[in-house]
């Protein structure tokens, strides 16, 4: 006989680690609304999931002739390869996080009809990126191939900053998506913030064409610097990131994600007393 | 585990309370929040959408909830439904509840049929492999054979209920909570649900009935509670419960205490 689940609403546990066991529970179904996602996003367009490819190469494009022909900007290869892997990782965090906001505000119907675990919005949009740039590595090979990047065998440690992008995605994906809840018009100022957050972060420039003070502020305070630049340690330096690049990387990414953690899970009763 | 370690009960509620905050006025952005904040203007009210509520559902039993709109029974389901914790007070829920309040909750009208069953499958929390032993079922009792590799927004809307009452009541729950839901899909499809209904309660499910239907009430549960205002009225015998709330309906005043 299948053991009997007993619920007992005044047995609270500890709120991050009781989502913990609820997530592991409920696996299955964040793989399936990120299935969803990935299928449906695409699902009424001729090319389907080539948008995922097609579109930062068009973006790529646009950057290539704006940048590296008007402003001439200096990148140790060449410059589409350079402007294409800081988009890819920019995107990723910029998605995901956004995702993981408006599926929770405007999605959210289903958590006032049915129990599941809260995080499961956070964590599908999460892997919907990851399926993202997984396909995206495809363009960026071929860029890469075309315009004289050599590949080396650091492309093998792509998996890593990719983790450490994501664990600090889902972080502030959790901490908006905690104010989203209350105020809606936080979707808009985020849309705002993303947007001066690119520019201070080398996506489409080369981190060495800022002044020196301004770049000093940049790296220190700047985590997505930290992860641009690891992600393209992989995928275009091809040499292994120094220490005093990692070290702060894997700072950011843990710090945020437990405090985003923990203040979602303890906020996240309240969410369906809000209408 | 031990047959005589099942407690007799499915759900105690124990001075179950809700109470929601609602601004006096509408803060829709945080915008204005934050004007109203600066301005040391902030009120809220709150009302009580559940108060004191207490009372136990007997396991296997099929049990009606009643009430004028805005009584608090959905606040109730909730509650039982884990979706919502109460304010004060506590909920006992033994066993897997599954609510069938709306059904397909969840479909993507883009997916086809069958993903959409695995999906919602997924929502009620299910395995793929679980779902996967089901499947084959699930599309039988919903009749729709011929179009599960179609996407959902070529079905009907007493296609779409249908094939969201065959995932969930395909859910082997302990529980099962019907919101008003007798009134999808053509009859004979009722006539269906309504028996596969009965044969769960025989197959010793506890049933939760919501509906403003006394006669409903009166013919298919043992006993049930009528709510007012978020306060428990009355909780006995179905038909003396249904006789009541019917009878307040023509007088306007509750006279139960």
């Amino acid at each position: 006989m299948k053991p009997l689940l007993v619920y007992d609403s005044t047995f609270r546990g500890i709120p991050p680690l009781e989502e913990v066991r609820e997530v592991i529970r409920y696996r299955d179904l964040i793989f399936q609304l990120a299935r969803r996602d990935v299928t449906t996003r695409y699902k009424r367009s001729v090319l389907g999931i080539a948008w995922t490819m097609l579109n930062p190469l068009g973006m790529m494009v646009v950057l290539t002739i704006a940048f590296s022909h008007i402003f001439r900007f200096q990148t140790e290869h060449s410059y589409p390869a350079y402007v294409l892997s800081g988009l890819l990782a920019w995107n990723f965090f910029s998605q995901t996080t956004t995702a993981s906001m408006v599926n929770l505000v405007w999605g959210g119907g289903l958590l006032h009809r049915i129990y599941i675990p809260r995080t499961s919005f956070a964590l599908a949009a999460i892997i919907t990126g990851l399926i993202n740039i997984g396909f995206a590595l495809v363009p960026l090979l071929l860029i890469d191939l075309f315009t004289g990047v050599p590949i080396r065998w650091t492309l093998l440690f792509f998996p890593i900053p990719v983790a450490l992008l994501a664990a600090f995605a889902l972080g502030i994906g959790l901490l908006i998506s905690t104010f989203a809840v209350y105020y809606p018009d936080v979707v808009e100022m985020y849309n705002i913030a993303l947007l001066g957050w690119m520019y201070l972060t080398p996506v489409i420039y080369p981190v060495g064409i800022l002044p020196e003070t301004i770049r000093a502020w940049v790296m220190r305070l700047n985590p997505m610097y930290y992860f641009v630049e690891i992600y393209r340690s992989a995928v275009y330096y091809g040499r292994l990131p120094t220490l005093d690049v990692i070290i702060p990387a894997i700072g950011f990414a843990m710090i945020t994600l437990i405090i985003g953690w923990v203040v979602f899970t303890y906020k996240s009763d309240e969410f369906s007393y809000r209408v | 585990m031990n047959r005589s370690m099942i407690p007799e009960f499915a759900v105690i509620l124990e001075n179950v309370s809700v109470r929601y905050r609602i601004p006096a006025e509408r803060y829709g952005t945080f915008k204005e929040f934050a004007i109203r904040w600066l301005q040391r203007r902030v009120r809220t009210q709150s009302f009580w959408a559940l108060h004191r509520v207490s009372f136990e559902v007997y396991r296997g039993e099929v049990f009606g909830i009643i009430g004028a709109n805005g009584a608090g029974k959905s606040t109730l389901l909730k509650v039982i439904s884990r979706v919502m914790r109460p304010t004060e007070g506590r909920v006992r829920v033994y066993g897997r509840v599954v609510p069938l309040l709306e059904l397909g909750a969840g479909f993507h009208p883009e997916l086809t049929g069958r993903e959409n069953i695995f999906l919602n499958g997924a929502i009620l929390g299910f395995t793929r492999r679980e779902m996967e032993a089901k499947f084959q079922r699930i599309v039988e009792f919903s009749e729709l054979q011929d179009f599960i590799d179609a996407p959902l927004r070529t079905y009907s809307s007493g296609m779409w209920a249908r094939l969201g009452f065959a995932v969930a009541i395909d859910t082997e729950p302990d529980i099962l909570i019907l919101d008003e839901i007798l009134s999808v899909g053509d009859e004979a499809f009722q006539r269906k649900c309504v028996a596969r209904i009965e044969e769960l309660h025989q197959h010793g499910v506890t049933i939760l009935l919501v509906t403003h239907n006394t006669e409903l009430v009166a013919s298919m549960c043992s006993r049930a509670a009528w709510l007012d205002h978020g306060r428990l009225q009355l909780v006995g015998e179905a038909a003396v419960v249904a006789q009541a709330y019917r009878e307040s309906q023509f007088t306007g005043i509750p006279q139960v205490t």
